[in-house]
Order: C-alpha cells, then structure tokens, then sequence
C-alpha cells in the first residue's frame, strides 16, 4: 500500500452503506447479535452513564439492544452514511441523530458518559486518532466499549478468492478488506489516553448453504471492500465460481454448509479520572515488602548468597 | 418528505462542534445551516439531522 494511512476509501464506505440502508432488515443479524452482545458488557458495570453515544449506529441496532440498560437517559445516534441516519432516526422516533465521520468527530469535549460503537471502527483509516478523539467527548470517569471485526474475519473466503484469483488471472488484489490485526489494540488505546484499557475477542461462527448467500449478505451490511487499491475491475464470473468451489471442497460441512468466520474484538477503556485505580510512583511506599513477608531485604545489586 | 419533523434536537445543537476546527458552531434556523466561522463552511441539517460531513458542507464564500 502506498499510504498505510489511507487504506480505506472513505467515500466508498459511505456509499457501501448508503446502499444497505434500504434492505438492511433482510441482512443486520450480525449487527444485532453484535449490539446485544456489546449492551450485555454495560450490565457488568454498576455505574450509569446518562448521556451516551452510538457512533456508526447503522439502522438503529443498538438503540434497539440498549433499551434501559446502563441508565441511559439521552442516546445520540450517528452514522457516516445519511441514508443509514435517516433509517435509524426514523426507527428510533425522538432519538437525536447525526451524519458524523468516525475520523472527524463534531462533539465538543466531555459531551458524553458512554460512548458505544458497533462494527464501525474497522473501516476507520486513523484508529488511533479516531480514538483519541473518542476519549476527549468522554467526561472524566467515562466508558467507550466498542466492536470492530479482527484479522481472522472471512479468512475462509479471503483465502479461496485470493487462490481463485491467482489461477484465473496470474494475479491477485485485494477482494476483501483487511480487517484490524489487533494485538496491540490495548497499547493503541493507551496511547490514545484511556485508563484501564481491555482488549477481547470472540469468534462467531456464521453457516451459509453457499458462498454467494454470504456474499449477498457482506453488501446488504455495507461490509464489501473498501479497499483504496483494490482492483477497479469487479472478480471475473470464473474467478467467483472457482473460489466457491474451493470455499465448498474446503470447509462444508456434512451437512453441505458452509462456515464464515466472523472475529469480534471488543474494546474497552475509561477516560481517566482520579477515582481509578492507577499505579503508585516507583519509591513512593510507605512500607517494606521485606517487613510485610517477614524476610530480610537484600539491597538491590546485592549477590544472593545461599544460606 | 416535509411531513417529516424538520427541527433539529436543541440538546443535540448544545454538543455540536465544527468537526475540522472543534469550533462553536452558529445555528442559522432560517437556512437550516450549522455555521463554523473559522473553518468557512455551512454544514447543512436535512430533516432534523445535522450533516456535519465536511464533503457536504457549503463554503461560505459562496451564496447558498
């Protein structure tokens, strides 16, 4: 890639969803389970968060799963895609909604005592600034807790595209985007300023009868390739059916069913506040370990020397 | 589409910010406009919903 920075096109994004937003119903179930596993978290946490908001909200699927959970009073919802907003807006009557982009976000600082984001966040171009910016609309104290898909998501189609690809053409390009390789998305996250960050995965295990069901179902969701580099070519027919046969050879099941991997990472962190727990300043102890063990302190440098 | 309830969220309005400065924002009801002095441009608001994309804005130089 020539610029790291700008994998994603973003404008194509927003089209891709722009486009969903008509028959999402026939295609959000991931979305759904996603959100209702998302608001499950808030229960875990016994303070309230009053002012929250659902950024990249899609059609509403959170506001849906969010009910009176986590004490929230006011939700704001937004979206990339206007059509997406309006959808959501219009299924959530009275639910303020904004068209936002996730790289610029238009809240003032401590506007917020949860920020939520639903499968968003992995079509983000700048993660960590994007971050950043999320822990400043956080009051003080406040959450963000976040889906976004991992590496391993579609690994099955990725590899039978890439194969299909190659023996079709003698090349290959990307046909699906690259989802976030997140080992260090705890490290990104205190980077960008959050307390206690907490990184999580599940993988949810999706079958189809046929690879083209699953294909049907990545553009209802908006989720097709954005990649900036891909080929403006769409796949060759032989191409796709090549890589169904291989998807189909490899991986159905004895029922003929065919499984798509979807990675879930979930991210946690608190805009910091002096309540936290946060580690003492190093030779700030009040007491000796050695005294507290019972033992004898050996100074630091010093040989230990068998009894 | 004017059945729609066009007037925007007033706590909404309370939070927004110009999303290339971070700048206040002036609400120009008339015109249904977020105005960001600094950055130049008019972010429309469609039915109720702020469009705060800078691809959608107006420049301010130009007559809406």
């Amino acid at each position: 890639m020539s610029d790291p920075m700008n994998l994603f096109d973003r404008r194509l994004v927003r089209r891709h969803r722009d486009r969903a937003a008509a028959d999402l119903d026939s295609h959000d179930f991931l979305l759904r389970e996603t959100a209702e596993r998302l608001t499950d978290r808030l229960d875990d946490v016994t303070r309230k968060f009053p002012r929250a908001l659902d950024l990249g909200c899609h059609g509403g699927e959170l506001a849906d799963a969010i009910g009176t959970r986590g004490g929230i009073r006011e939700l704001v919802q937004c979206d990339l895609s206007p059509i997406m907003a309006r959808r959501a807006a219009d299924r959530r009557g009275g639910v303020p909604t904004a068209v936002v982009d996730e790289e610029f976000l238009p809240f003032a600082p401590a506007s917020f005592d949860l920020v939520l984001s639903n499968l968003s966040l992995h079509w983000v171009n700048d993660l960590p600034g994007c971050l950043r910016q999320i822990r400043q609309i956080l009051k003080p104290d406040g959450l963000f807790l976040g889906t976004m898909l991992g590496g391993a998501t579609l690994a099955e189609l990725r590899t039978a595209l890439l194969e299909a690809e190659l023996a079709e053409t003698g090349g290959a390009s990307p046909r699906i985007s690259p989802f976030a390789d997140l080992s260090d998305a705890g490290g990104l996250l205190q980077r960008a300023g959050f307390a206690l960050p907490v990184i999580d995965t599940d993988v949810l295990t999706v079958t189809y009868p046929d690879p083209f069901r699953l294909m049907r179902d990545l553009r209802g969701m908006g989720e097709t390739n954005a990649v900036r580099e891909r080929s403006r070519h769409p796949t060759r027919r032989a191409t796709l059916f090549r890589a169904a046969a291989t998807y189909q050879e490899r991986h159905a099941d004895d029922d003929g069913r065919l499984p798509a991997t979807f990675q879930i990472v979930y991210l946690t962190g608190w805009a910091p506040h002096e309540s936290q727990q946060t580690a003492l300043r190093p030779g700030s102890a009040q007491s000796r370990l050695a005294d507290a063990l019972d033992t004898t302190e050996i100074p630091a440098g010093a040989k230990t020397r068998p009894h | 589409m004017s059945e729609r309830r066009s007037t925007v969220d007033p706590k909404l309005l309370e939070i927004l910010v110009c999303p290339v400065t971070k700048g206040a924002l002036i609400y120009d009801a008339e015109a249904q406009e977020l105005i960001s002095r600094q950055a130049g441009l008019a972010y429309p608001i469609r039915d109720g919903i702020p469009i705060m994309l800078i691809d959608e804005a107006r420049p301010l130089d130009e007559t809406p």
